[in-house]
């Protein structure tokens, strides 16, 4: 295997966020990472500086990694003081060397925000977003019972707006972003989604206020409309989607106080 | 010799699956809850089997090695799902579909298994829509379809290239809302370790905790593996670095048969390899092949020229020239296989002489640079940011790279494997892609097999289970299994030798690629069957493992992966070396016709190899399921 010829050779300094446990003490620790190739991925060069560290009867350094392509959302490093790093739209595994100087020092952090806890070096726990999906992210559709895929047509615009909420990866970059640690674009995302196709009207207001009610107990904090979470989030996911849910969570309010409900709402007929 | 019985029901073909849903036990109701199903793993697979277990009442335990089920590797399937809902009017049909599929798996898939995979399609659409799965659609509001590999018809369904996210994310929230309402019991960071069998029955699992590096057994009536595929045996491949063989392999320790290891799908568009530091190889889209045209220089002195200065005349759209049917819309193992015949001789372009040109020109002069983008623009985006070179200005360059794997562990018709009351679905078995998968019809087979097969089938065996009837998990069969597990945990810490983990990996994934990649030879496979056991020696005399097992640490985690991978690599190429014939995915150099096409030996290799193992240090059984063709005729696929 020949490396390309449009490949260069560059040194640098990583700046590593090492902790061995969410109540140990963390602390950053310098490495020389040296002959790396500008056609290396930034995490290839994490894998390199791991080797070394091995050999040298180090414990490496515990990073989130997994598909390497930018669609799983597992990958979650600060870099530089920007969530997945300098490129724009684009997830920490998809960052590569030539984004980067020979003899710079890169500073490399978790994603830090209080609903994610730090479970060792540069891994957090993101299970807070599967709990605010579970409260209330998806459609009721028991397999079995669904109408034929064309029975409803959807309007393009409507679908095309639809996918583009649903490119969200859930990789936490928009919490790790905002000062105040919130969540906003992620829920933001998956309640529009939802909420554009006809499929999810039924189910439209119970959604986004059980949603929104898990994201705030489980201590996310609020949207001061700064917009660094659009900035960070690797599918550039728009920070419109939030204010469509603000709309959503508050008619759904309103409704929810005043809609008549059935007396016999919760019962069957025997 | 284990009892390989494929369970295909009677009858003709397309009434198979409706008179077996009517014949096989049920499990009332109220029973339901009184049996527990262990689902490992939470791809397609997975997640829409745990998800559809718990709406019909079983209690489910759902177990992730990953942070979150929405991890899983079917996230990164680009292209498309195929479905023969015939919504283009353009001769569709479930035959087709079918005919289509067992064609392009060279012959070597269950007929009955791949009729019911075309039947179910149709409702995989139905319930990904009803989900909010945003399918691309047209102006009109229905939905929009695209043509793949091995098909005349357009029957792909998709979203964008994320077409995976979307489908996985679908089930993820069907999963969400079981588990939110309490009937699944979700183990994330938990790898599944071992099987546990008692009394000849899949009856739990042993799970470590990959943070606390706790170990805990987990006892159930039936448990379902759905743990994808192996590809990364090679090291090099465009799976996520996770995917591993951890869990069928143990599961085949423990008796479960694999079958058909050897056939592996080598995807034709890949990004090419820049440098030995390379850990994954990325895909480019198969749907790229509806507009991008390949193709090479027909001289080999032209092979490091700008491709803009090559003359049309002084260029080989070798697959349509060699291909005029279906031309750059070939199967994948075809393509492939060209690229590397034209490459071998010389005209393979790049660097590395690795690559060939996949070149938008044409399309970008027939529905504009705009048109271009709406279709593939997140394509193009990952081959800039990988590459720093635009594919509107100039072509791709790619080059074949492993895939997904064809084989897996044996299951009959039920998906039940040889070991009663072990399931395995989606990429993990072997049943429906033959030698060969069609584009398109991974993301088919996943979800058919966790929304549509397994809660109807599951239930025919645990309607012979005595409700409350499984066993503790203080049972000796969960001792003795934990205590393996602890043993060969402390014996990698305790190596403390001289390279990493990776090391070892490389340099199987080099001997894979080298002796059982693209093209095998007899002489090629005896080498890397001397070569693979001293591999494995050496690691466990010389691997680091760092650290301790009470905590997260991930060079554990590799070394137990790259271990069985070093044992399950030597079996792999035993079975490429013992099928002596070339079909879809395994080509022999030794059995090809002079056009370089795959022949195939119907008489003597018609038939699934199921492999038994028989002990350490013991060379494995192989069994045989001959594949009865009753419907379709065996022939020589001809794409021309």
């Amino acid at each position: 295997m020949v490396a390309e010829t449009t490949a260069k050779t560059l040194n640098v300094t990583l700046r590593v966020w090492r902790q061995a446990g969410p109540d140990a003490p963390g602390k950053f620790v310098d490495y020389a990472a040296r002959n790396l190739s500008s056609n290396m991925s930034f995490l290839e060069m994490l894998d390199v500086v791991n080797d070394e560290l091995t050999m040298k009867g180090e414990e490496p350094i515990a990073f989130a990694h997994d598909c390497r392509e930018g669609i799983c959302g597992t990958c979650s490093c600060t870099i530089n003081g920007k969530p997945h790093g300098p490129g724009h739209g684009i997830a920490t595994c998809q960052t590569y060397m030539r984004s980067f100087q020979d003899g710079d020092t890169i500073v490399v952090e978790p994603f830090r925000a209080r609903a994610f806890p730090l479970v060792k070096d540069l891994v957090v726990d993101r299970s807070a977003f599967d709990r605010i999906i579970q409260a209330g992210g998806f459609i009721t559709a028991r397999t079995g019972s669904a109408p034929d895929a064309n029975a409803i047509p959807v309007p393009k615009t409507d679908a095309d707006l639809a996918m583009d909420a649903a490119a969200c990866i859930g990789c936490g970059a928009c919490v790790a972003a905002c000062k105040n640690a919130s969540a906003m674009l992620f829920v933001s995302a998956k309640v529009s989604q939802l909420g554009l196709l006809p499929q999810g009207q039924p189910e439209r207001d119970q959604r986004v206020l059980a949603m929104v009610g898990t994201m705030d107990a489980l201590g996310f904090g609020n949207c001061t409309n700064q917009y660094e979470c659009s900035a960070a989030c690797p599918k550039a996911i728009s920070h419109d989607f939030i204010a469509r849910m603000n709309r959503d969570y508050l008619k759904a309010s309103v409704r929810a106080a005043f809609k008549p409900v059935s007396a016999s709402a919760s019962g069957g007929a025997g | 010799m284990a009892q390989l019985d494929s369970k295909v029901p009677s009858g003709p073909l397309a009434d198979k699956w409706r008179k077996h849903k009517t014949e096989i036990k049920l499990v009332n109701p109220a029973n339901k809850r009184k049996y527990e199903v262990i689902v490992v793993g939470a791809g397609l697979a997975g997640s829409s089997a745990a998800a559809t277990l718990a709406e019909l009442g079983y209690k489910v335990k759902n177990f992730v090695f990953h942070d979150s089920p929405r991890r899983a590797h079917s996230i990164a399937a680009q292209g498309g799902i195929n479905a023969a809902k015939n919504y283009q009017n353009d001769g569709d049909s479930v035959y087709r579909l079918f005919y289509d599929t067992i064609k392009g798996g060279d012959y070597r898939s269950r007929e009955a298994n791949v009729h019911r995979l075309a039947e179910v399609s149709v409702n995989i659409i139905d319930q990904c829509v009803a989900q909010g799965v945003p399918f691309a659609r047209e102006y009109g509001g229905l939905l929009a379809n695209r043509s793949f590999g091995g098909a005349q018809v357009s029957r792909t369904f998709y979203a964008r290239g994320q077409t995976g996210q979307q489908l996985l994310l679908g089930a993820y929230s069907a999963l969400s809302r079981m588990i939110g309402a309490g009937a699944i019991e979700l183990h994330t960071h938990s790898e599944m370790l071992d099987l546990v069998i008692v009394d000849g029955q899949a009856k739990g699992i042993i799970v470590r905790d990959l943070i606390t590096g706790e170990i805990t057994r987990h006892a159930a009536d039936a448990v379902v593996l759905a743990t994808g595929g192996y590809g990364n045996v090679f090291n090099l491949s465009t799976y996520a670095r996770g995917s591993n063989v951890t869990a069928i392999w143990r599961a085949y320790k423990r008796g479960a048969c694999m079958a058909n290891p050897c056939y592996t799908q080598i995807h034709p568009t890949c990004i090419p390899v820049t440098g030995d530091y390379q850990s994954k190889l990325t895909l480019m889209s198969e749907s790229l092949r509806n507009d991008g045209r390949i193709w090479v220089p027909k001289r080999k002195e032209d092979r490091l020229k700008p491709p803009a200065s090559i003359p049309e005349a002084d260029r080989d759209y070798y697959l349509e020239r060699i291909y005029p049917s279906f031309g750059n819309l070939c199967p994948r193992d075809v393509a492939s296989r060209a690229a590397k015949r034209v490459c071998d001789e010389g005209r393979g372009v790049g660097e590395t002489g690795l690559g060939v040109y996949l070149d938008f020109a044409e399309a970008i002069g027939r529905l504009g640079e705009a048109g271009v983008r709406e279709r593939y623009g997140n394509l193009f985006d990952i081959y800039h940011e990988i590459t720093a070179e635009s594919a509107y200005q100039q072509p791709m360059r790619i080059y074949p790279a492993v895939h997904y794997t064809m084989g897996g562990l044996w299951v009959d018709y039920n998906l039940m494997s040889n070991v009663p009351g072990l399931f395995v679905l989606g990429e993990a078995n072997f049943s429906d892609h033959g030698a060969n998968r069609l584009g398109a019809s991974a993301l088919m087979q996943g979800l058919a097999d966790g929304y549509f097969v397994i809660p109807y089938t599951i239930g025919d065996y645990l309607a012979g289970q005595k409700p409350g009837s499984r066993p503790s998990v203080d049972a000796p069969e969960f001792k003795a299994a934990e205590e393996n597990i602890r043993g060969a945990t402390s014996r990698l810490l305790g190596i403390r030798g001289k390279e990493p983990v990776s090391h070892f990996h490389k340099r199987l994934g080099k001997i894979m690629w080298e002796h059982c990649g693209m093209a095998r030879t007899r002489a090629g496979l005896e080498e890397a069957l001397k070569m693979i056991p001293a591999l494995r020696e050496e690691f466990w005399a010389n691997v680091n493992v760092p650290g301790s097992a009470a905590t997260l640490n991930q060079a554990l985690e590799q070394a137990g992966r790259v271990g069985d991978f070093l044992e399950f690599g030597e079996l792999l190429c035993l079975d490429a070396l013992r099928r002596e014939e070339s079909c879809g995915g395994h080509f022999r150099e030794e059995y090809q016709y002079p056009d370089g096409e795959c022949k195939r030996d119907d008489t003597n290799f018609g038939h699934v190899a199921a492999w038994e193992y028989q002990g350490p240090g013991r060379a494995p059984l192989r069994n045989i399921e001959p594949l009865n063709y009753e419907f379709v005729k065996m022939s020589v696929r001809n794409y021309k």
